[in-house]
């Protein structure tokens, strides 16, 4: 693994998070540190070694396809913070030309 | 004596003798909670009413027939809230659906009651990083109940649950029944549906129970295993009956022991007590047989890609839309988005986020996610070569007893390498149970823990019930 410069505020922003100038500058050092700690799997050689994704592996399994009764709509409409005519209700996505 | 301080076990004899009835088991639950739990603070909410209502109702022909089980506040359980102790879901989520657990619980007779505390989104091991309210140990207040499961755990050794459930991904179970001197159980992966358990880490995740008697961790085991429908990593095998062999003993049971498990670092007097415990099962007739792990010093590096990883993706759920808490005001879908996410979240979560989407992101997805992945093979074909010699593994459940609060709070790493001894097991997928052993010079409980094979529950519970007898 390369000792790359990881930047809190690039991920951070891929993750959807702001973080305040506190925020970064502590989490650059602790993960900076979780990182070189990390590391160390470079001491092993796995290079043909399989990969284990699930710990108790399943693959496909499939059920009947029965038409069966699911949560009401109301169920989860009224946990939503801002509906509108029985919609989730969000800023404006599209953008005027 | 309160009936809050029984076990399921002697309350099951009670209420089928028609002695005791379900609602005054509440009443005890409710008296011990306004007695303790303003220094516990073990319970994030409660509704004695509607326990009270069930009650009423109940089948105490069932095998958990009138008891009340506390219920980790990441556990959905329709009508209550569900919390994960996070402000992103405070005073706004309310669960529109039973998790299959609760489902099985309440088949099985057992009345839901408490809402228990919990790191946030089950990110570490203190229960410090509640948003709400840390959870006090009961055998010190000064220190840590230990975590996720830290309110779940304090609440059964503080008498005010007769048993709960917690979720395990890296210890969460184990390691605060360790610190508060009770019996937590992480099953299987893929015993125990996780449908309804709000995800932190999918493939390292468990629910199991916290209880003060093997016993009645057996019985609640059985109760909420099983192949379900709605969670495809659920497994479609038989639930044996847990406590059909409980008192079998452990002659001719050879058990191994770790020497990785026993670090220098290690505080002695958690050494001595796991170790006395070790010589006991010996002179109850096991083998005891030293085994090596050998990539147990990688499991804290690997654990730490992959359990931030699948967090990062699981926790992109929260973005505002759908449920939880939406920032007011913000101008565009992505500043929405993060905006409710900053508010909402705790600094561990970020911290995690930050990390696992890091370890995910392109061009070091292969040197760490992928990594890792096969790491965690090895760290498999450990177990799966130890298990071909020695029935159970024996270790500690932590190298220290419980801290004082705030202890490593601003050093996450070293807090993370307080998890050597659980988290391998997550990795591995395997079932592992933490019994108290003993006490160490401040009175603070010390556990065990006991390790089996893929689906090897019964053999794990056999030897902790052993434990149980002679400690």
């Amino acid at each position: 693994m390369s000792k790359d410069h990881i930047d809190v505020n690039y991920v951070a922003n891929l993750a959807r998070l702001n973080l305040t100038e506190e925020e970064s500058s502590t989490f650059q050092r602790q993960i900076e540190d979780i990182l070189g700690y990390i590391n160390k799997l470079e001491e092993l050689d796995i290079d043909d070694i399989e990969p284990t994704a699930h710990a108790a592996p399943v693959y496909d399994r499939v059920r009947e396809d029965e038409v069966k009764p699911s949560l009401k709509r109301d169920a989860f409409l009224d946990i939503a913070p801002d509906t509108i005519n029985d919609q989730l209700k969000v800023p404006k996505v599209i953008e005027e030309l | 004596m309160s009936l809050a301080a029984l076990t399921i076990t002697e309350l099951r004899k009670q209420l089928t003798a028609g002695e005791i009835t379900p609602v005054q088991i509440i009443d005890d639950i409710e008296k011990a909670i306004l007695a303790n739990d303003s220094e516990i603070n073990a319970y994030l909410s409660y509704d004695f009413d509607k326990a009270r209502a069930m009650a009423a109702n109940t089948d105490l022909t069932l095998p958990l027939g009138g008891i009340p089980i506390g219920i980790k506040d990441n556990i959905n359980t329709l009508g209550e809230p569900c919390t994960c102790a996070s402000q992103f879901l405070v005073d706004s989520y309310v669960s529109p659906y039973d998790a299959t657990v609760i489902t099985k619980l309440k088949a099985a007779g057992a009345i839901p009651l408490g809402r228990m505390n919990m790191d946030e989104f089950a990110m570490g091991s203190t229960t410090g990083n509640s948003s709400i309210k840390p959870t006090n140990n009961p055998h010190d207040l000064e220190r840590v109940p230990g975590g996720s499961s830290g309110g779940s755990a304090a609440a059964v050794a503080a008498n005010s649950a007769i048993a709960t459930l917690g979720s395990d991904t890296g210890g969460s179970i184990r390691q605060p029944a360790s610190h508060c001197g009770i019996v937590g159980l992480k099953p299987s992966y893929g015993r125990v549906s996780r449908y309804g358990l709000i995800a932190f880490a999918s493939s390292l995740d468990q629910i199991g129970p916290c209880t003060r008697s093997v016993a009645d961790a057996a019985l609640i085991l059985n109760a909420i295993s099983g192949s379900d429908e709605m969670d495809s990593t659920s497994l479609e095998v038989e639930t044996p009956d847990f406590t059909l062999n409980l008192d079998e003993g452990v002659a001719g049971l050879k058990l191994g022991i770790p020497k990785e498990y026993f670090t220098e670092g290690m505080d002695p007097a958690v050494r001595e007590v796991v170790t006395t415990a070790i010589d006991k099962l010996k002179s109850a007739g096991a083998e005891i047989i030293d085994i090596s792990l050998p990539h147990t010093e990688y499991a804290v590096a690997t654990y730490y890609i992959i359990a931030p990883a699948e967090a990062s993706s699981n926790l992109s759920r929260f973005d505002g839309i759908r449920y939880g808490n939406r920032a007011e005001q913000s101008g565009n879908l992505i500043d929405l988005y993060k905006d409710s996410r900053s508010a909402g979240f705790g600094s561990e979560v970020k911290r995690r986020i930050i990390l696992g989407t890091y370890a995910l992101s392109s061009g070091y997805d292969h040197q760490y996610y992928n990594k890792a992945q096969k790491v965690r093979t090895l760290i498999r074909q450990d177990f799966t070569q130890a298990f071909e010699k020695v029935d159970a593994i024996l270790t500690p459940v932590s190298p220290h007893t419980a801290p004082k609060h705030g202890e490593n709070s601003d050093d996450p790493l070293k807090e993370y390498l307080e998890d050597i001894c659980t988290i391998a097991a997550n990795l591995a997928g395997i079932p592992g149970i933490s019994v108290p052993a003993g006490k160490d010079n401040s009175d603070m409980p010390v556990g065990l823990q006991i390790l089996g094979p893929h689906l090897g529950e019964e053999v794990v519970l056999k030897v902790a019930q052993k434990l149980e007898d002679i400690i």
